[in-house]
């Protein structure tokens, strides 16, 4: 099993530290001891089956748990008693498991609420939409018109209701708004579950292309194997609440010990057969 | 069937619809934001009355001091009972915090008798006793400019929520807390101001009503009509809210000339139940509508 704290990134001081955590839940041990780093610039996936804590340790990053003992460490600070809306304004933006877009608004206004934690706009300013208002809303919306809806594709549905939307497009929007944010973390909680193909492979290089074009870190949740071994610098595999190996794509993919927590103790090397000709059928595409 | 008098009781009905849709304001700002079913509305209503009694009365303040005295007083009593009742309530079954509510009503009330007495008491006259007429029909003067003060309040309030950067943080928490939360609205804060302003909306509405039909420890009995106001209109819809409360009180007042007194909340109550068989979510209410 090869462990690399610094991620698949060198020398580099690691963007996110999450060193020994551990979160019960009454009698529960969601977590215990979990520690890993992400590297600035990298993809980095938690993968695990289902129950092995994946959620609970994104909640426990994104500042939604308290995590028992442990430390999450953001640039270099410790952010572990630091609240959600805090983390954000720090350069923390996240999605969600099932998606959670605002109902009743806009894709713009969804996309521009990302935004909220950086504007500085008090009551009479936006009263009477003078100076500060006016300037912050026209810097907005050239950053998110421009920028965000051009990159993502999703101008032709800009004004539409969230709520009107596909699957695949609300989770664009959702990750829209989570750009809009300026994070320089992208937690992402499986960005293409419930996706056919088409949309996966659109998702997939949107996640590329924000780390490429816009230097944004992403942590993400996912369970579509052939993506995460595709996109990731980077591959933690939960199983039961403790990290179970990590390291490149390739070694993870390798780790005897991966491979029973996905598919049990059966005939080894025959399920590693099938796992690789499922990627070789994946790249082939 | 005389016109001129149908015009009159029109008028004064929806004059104190516009009182309705003040406190169905407070009412439905909580709901939306918080989730809680404020049936303390009526019993909040009256506190922001009798602060404002004893601000004039006792205290001898002037009206101008008064009423911002006892509006401030009112949004610290909203304060202290979010902190201390429902936000330890907060994942608890709704059940568990629509039973506290009805605790805080009693509580008030209890309050009331405790500090103030159960009798019926007048708030001080502040506005002129010339009658106002429209055309040929007359409205008391109270009613009148009670109604004007809840339509420029009302008019405020939806120009702070639609403007106002709390406004729309306020709109994003009522719709999904969690991702306004890790979008760095701070939720607990809009919960606190939440009850505050709602607290405050009430004691202007209280004021009003008392200083129209005097105060007494009874008079949580408006929240009543409050909540077939809300119910009527749909418990999370502003617009609902306007509406529901304008028709209410065009039908008690309606029922009340052509029917007599007794029948106004007879009326009103089958209104509701007519208008809950068709739109089982009120006039505006949200449907929740769950897409897997």
């Amino acid at each position: 099993m090869e462990t690399n704290p610094q991620g698949g990134h060198g020398n580099a001081p690691p963007l996110l530290q999450i060193d020994g955590i551990t979160l019960t839940f009454g009698g529960v041990r969601a977590l215990s001891d979990v520690g890993f780093s992400v590297a600035a610039g990298s993809v980095t996936a938690i993968i695990g089956p289902n129950g092995a804590g994946k959620t609970s340790l994104f909640n426990t990053v994104s500042g939604f748990y308290r995590p028992t003992c442990g430390q999450v460490r953001f640039k270099g600070q410790d952010i572990t008693h630091l609240s959600a809306p805090k983390r954000a304004k720090l350069g923390l933006g996240r999605s969600f498991q099932n998606i959670a877009l605002f109902r009743g608004m806009t894709v713009l206004d969804n996309i521009k609420l990302g935004r909220h934690a950086h504007l500085k706009t008090n009551v009479l300013d936006a009263l009477f939409y003078l100076g500060r208002a006016r300037r912050e809303e026209a810097e907005l919306r050239a950053d998110i018109e421009e920028r965000i809806i051009d990159f993502l594709e999703i101008d032709h549905i800009r004004h539409a209701p969230v709520s009107a939307l596909p699957y695949g497009l609300q989770k664009r929007v959702e990750m829209a708004r989570a750009l809009a944010m300026q994070p320089e973390i992208l937690l992402l909680d499986e960005p293409v579950a419930g996706m056919n193909r088409e949309e996966t492979e659109d998702m997939a290089r949107f996640i590329l292309d924000v780390r490429e074009e816009w230097g944004v870190t992403v942590l993400m949740v996912e369970h579509d194997m052939g993506m995460v071994m595709d996109l990731s610098d980077h591959v933690v595999v939960l199983n039961f609440g403790q990290v179970i190996a990590q390291g490149t794509p390739v070694a993870v993919q390798g780790d005897p010990e991966v491979i029973r927590a996905y598919l049990g103790s059966g005939d080894v090397g025959d399920l590693r057969r099938r796992l690789h000709a499922g990627l070789a059928a994946r790249e082939a595409v | 069937m005389d016109w001129a008098y149908l015009f009159e009781i029109s008028l004064t009905g929806i004059a104190s619809g516009g009182l309705y849709a003040l406190a169905a304001l407070a009412f439905v700002m909580v709901y939306k934001a918080t989730k809680v079913v404020n049936i303390a509305i009526g019993e909040m209503l009256m506190i922001g009355a009798y602060l404002f009694f004893t601000f004039a009365v006792t205290f001898a303040f002037p009206l101008w001091l008064a009423v911002p005295a006892a509006v401030l007083a009112a949004g610290l009593l909203g304060a202290v009972i979010e902190r201390s009742m429902i936000r330890p309530l907060l994942g608890e079954p709704p059940i568990s915090v629509f039973m506290v509510m009805v605790g805080l009503s009693s509580v008030l009330v209890g309050l009331v008798e405790l500090i103030w007495t159960a009798d019926q008491r007048r708030l001080p006259d502040f506005v002129s006793n010339t009658p106002i007429m429209i055309g040929d029909a007359f409205l008391a003067p109270k009613v009148f400019y009670g109604a004007l003060v809840a339509v420029v309040l009302i008019a405020v309030v939806l120009l702070v929520f639609r403007y106002w950067r709390g406004g729309v943080a306020l709109r994003a928490t009522a719709s999904d807390p969690a991702a306004a939360y890790s979008m760095g609205i701070n939720v607990p804060r809009v919960f606190s101001l939440t009850w505050v302003a709602s607290a405050m909306i009430a004691a202007v509405s209280g004021i009003i009503v008392g200083s129209i039909g005097g105060i007494s420890s009874s008079m949580g009995v408006f929240g009543l009509s409050v909540l077939v106001v809300v119910i009527v209109g749909g418990l999370d819809s502003v617009l609902g809210a306007l509406v529901g409360g304008l028709l209410i009180g065009l039908v008690e007042a309606l029922a009340g000339a052509f029917l007599g007194g007794e029948y106004k909340l007879l009326v009103t109550f089958i209104v509701l139940v007519l208008v809950l068989m068709i739109r089982p979510y009120g006039l505006f209410g949200t449907h929740e509508i769950e897409r897997l």
